[in-house]
């Protein structure tokens, strides 16, 4: 067995430092059972938030060596372990203890985003026909585990501080969803231009690189949010051009 | 937005200062090689605009074959209007570049690139920024980049008249006289990869990609315009790759027929 430091951010409320933790690891462990293994024998009081160990629950949000990922897919071999790997919370929430943050500013904003809403049924028993081709796109974002890795990296929201002005990317996307779903009747453009203020992102993909589903964020769903956008406000051609059709 | 109540402002860990971060990766290779790619383009740019006249004779043509230089395509005048006033340069490439630069000032590619790279908003992933006040791209001036799409239309036009251009470099000064023998030169085979690059980055572009397809939808009903967006996007998911080589392809064909006119490098004829 090797042996590697860890710099754990230990405090509450947003006071605290980094302490030291060197212990053993083998071949095959990820960021999670250090950290557990730690908490397990020299540190029972530290707070960390973890469930399904397998990158599908989206709780063990972290910063690893300046980076945010979830501490259960992020292996060891990855890290250069001759130096101290650093462990933090996520920067853009605030902070409860430990490695753990309140996120539950995504939630209120998930609500303030217009439901789902579907045409009419397509057939007499209240259910509706759609091609797979047709829900290829908004499937994409389905695959979102809401770790809230993007919304931590995200400039405007992590060191702008905007969150009762910008939605972040997580739900940039949840509104890509609704919005290509082809089934969906609802617009939502006006609320992302003036109440969303999807302007505020400058494609600088930090987002994409973060996300550990590999949902293409920009390209896939913002990019084509923003043109839908500017197709309602910002072209005046295009706009003659839908009257005369 | 403004409903959601939550102690957010100022953050739990403050804001963290121009280049503060925990990264230990070399996170700033990035932003520079951006930085030098774009200036290098940039100063090669203006060099070329300005230095048009080689001892009497343009830069942006070679003698006897029916190459130009894609920086001065279409040709609209060789020297100034006559209302020109005297005092002030002339350029005739400022008629038109504007459509190629603004296209590329408004790719969502370079957007990204540049905002990191020459405006450090932020410099890099997870890193602290030099400034607190921040827009985005919801006022002036950079609202601009919603036009991207204008700038696409002028962009699509110059690819047709950069493969005109380079079906004119298959034709060279011959007995009948100027422009009247179909020929093959190094040069030529330059001239026919310009278009070609440039229509790899023109056509995967973003607003093409939605103009195309992205803005419907249902797209199964409609299997043209489906296999047109899946090509598109195929583009797209390559779009920075082919905004690097198109541009500096550009600039190597400006050196080309440059270094030719100037009689520094030979032209190879092939037929």
């Amino acid at each position: 067995m090797s042996t590697a430091t860890f710099q754990i951010w230990r405090g509450e409320r947003g006071n605290g430092k980094f302490v030291d933790y060197t212990t053993e690891y083998e071949t095959g462990m990820v960021v999670l059972d250090v950290v557990h293994k730690i908490q397990g024998s020299v540190a029972n009081d530290m707070a960390v938030r973890w469930n399904c160990k397998a990158g599908k629950c989206g709780s063990c949000s972290a910063e690893i060596n300046g980076k945010p990922r979830l501490m259960c897919m992020t292996r060891l071999n990855q890290l250069d372990l001759t130096q101290p790997v650093t462990i933090e919370p996520m920067k853009t929430f605030p902070h409860v203890k430990d490695l753990v943050t309140d996120v539950s500013w995504n939630y209120e904003v998930k609500k303030k985003i217009q439901k789902f809403t579907p045409r009419k049924p397509d057939a007499p028993d209240g259910t509706w026909r759609v091609q797979q081709a047709d829900v290829d796109r908004p499937q994409e974002f389905r695959k979102c585990i809401e770790c809230f890795l993007c919304q931590d990296v995200c400039h405007v929201l992590r060191d702008h501080r905007l969150h009762d002005e910008f939605i972040g990317p997580r739900f940039l996307i949840h509104t890509a969803q609704l919005e290509m779903n082809p089934l969906d009747t609802g617009n939502r453009l006006k609320a992302l231009k003036d109440d969303y203020n999807i302007g505020y992102c400058n494609i600088t993909k930090c987002c994409t690189k973060v996300c550990p589903e590999e949902i293409k964020i920009t390209d896939n769903g913002i990019i084509p949010l923003k043109e839908r956008v500017v197709d309602e406000f910002y072209d005046p051609l295009g706009g003659l051009f839908k009257m005369f059709r | 937005m403004s409903s959601i109540d939550v102690p957010l402002k100022g953050g739990s860990f403050g804001t963290a200062k121009f280049g503060q971060t925990q990264r230990k990766d070399k996170w700033w290779i990035e932003p520079l090689l951006v930085f030098l790619g774009y200036a290098l383009f940039i100063v090669y740019a203006n060099y070329a605009i300005i230095n048009y006249n080689c001892g009497g004779r343009p830069c942006y043509e070679v003698p006897g074959t029916g190459y130009l230089s894609p920086m001065f395509s279409p040709l609209l005048t060789r020297g100034a209007p006559t209302w020109w006033p005297s005092y002030a340069p002339f350029f005739g490439t400022m008629l038109i570049l504007w459509a190629p630069l603004g296209f590329r000032f408004t790719c969502y590619y370079y957007r990204g690139a540049y905002y990191k790279a020459w405006w450090a908003d932020p410099i890099s992933c997870a890193v602290g920024e030099p400034r607190k006040s921040y827009w985005g791209e919801r006022k002036w001036p950079l609202l601009i980049q919603n036009a991207h799409r204008y700038f696409l239309y002028f962009a699509i036009i110059f690819i047709f008249i950069l493969t005109y251009d380079a079906w004119n470099g298959l034709w060279f000064d011959g007995p009948a006289g100027p422009r009247t023998q179909f020929g093959l030169g190094v040069g030529s085979l330059v001239l026919i990869l310009n278009p070609i690059l440039l229509g790899l980055y023109t056509f995967g572009c973003h607003s093409f990609r939605h103009l195309i397809g992205g803005r419907k939808d249902i797209l199964s009903t409609s299997p043209v315009r489906k296999s047109c967006y899946d090509c598109v996007s195929g583009l797209n998911r390559k779009h920075m790759l082919w905004a690097w080589i198109s541009m500096f392809y550009v600039g190597f064909v400006d050196l080309y027929i440059r270094l030719c006119a100037m009689g520094v490098w030979t032209d190879w004829r092939i037929l």
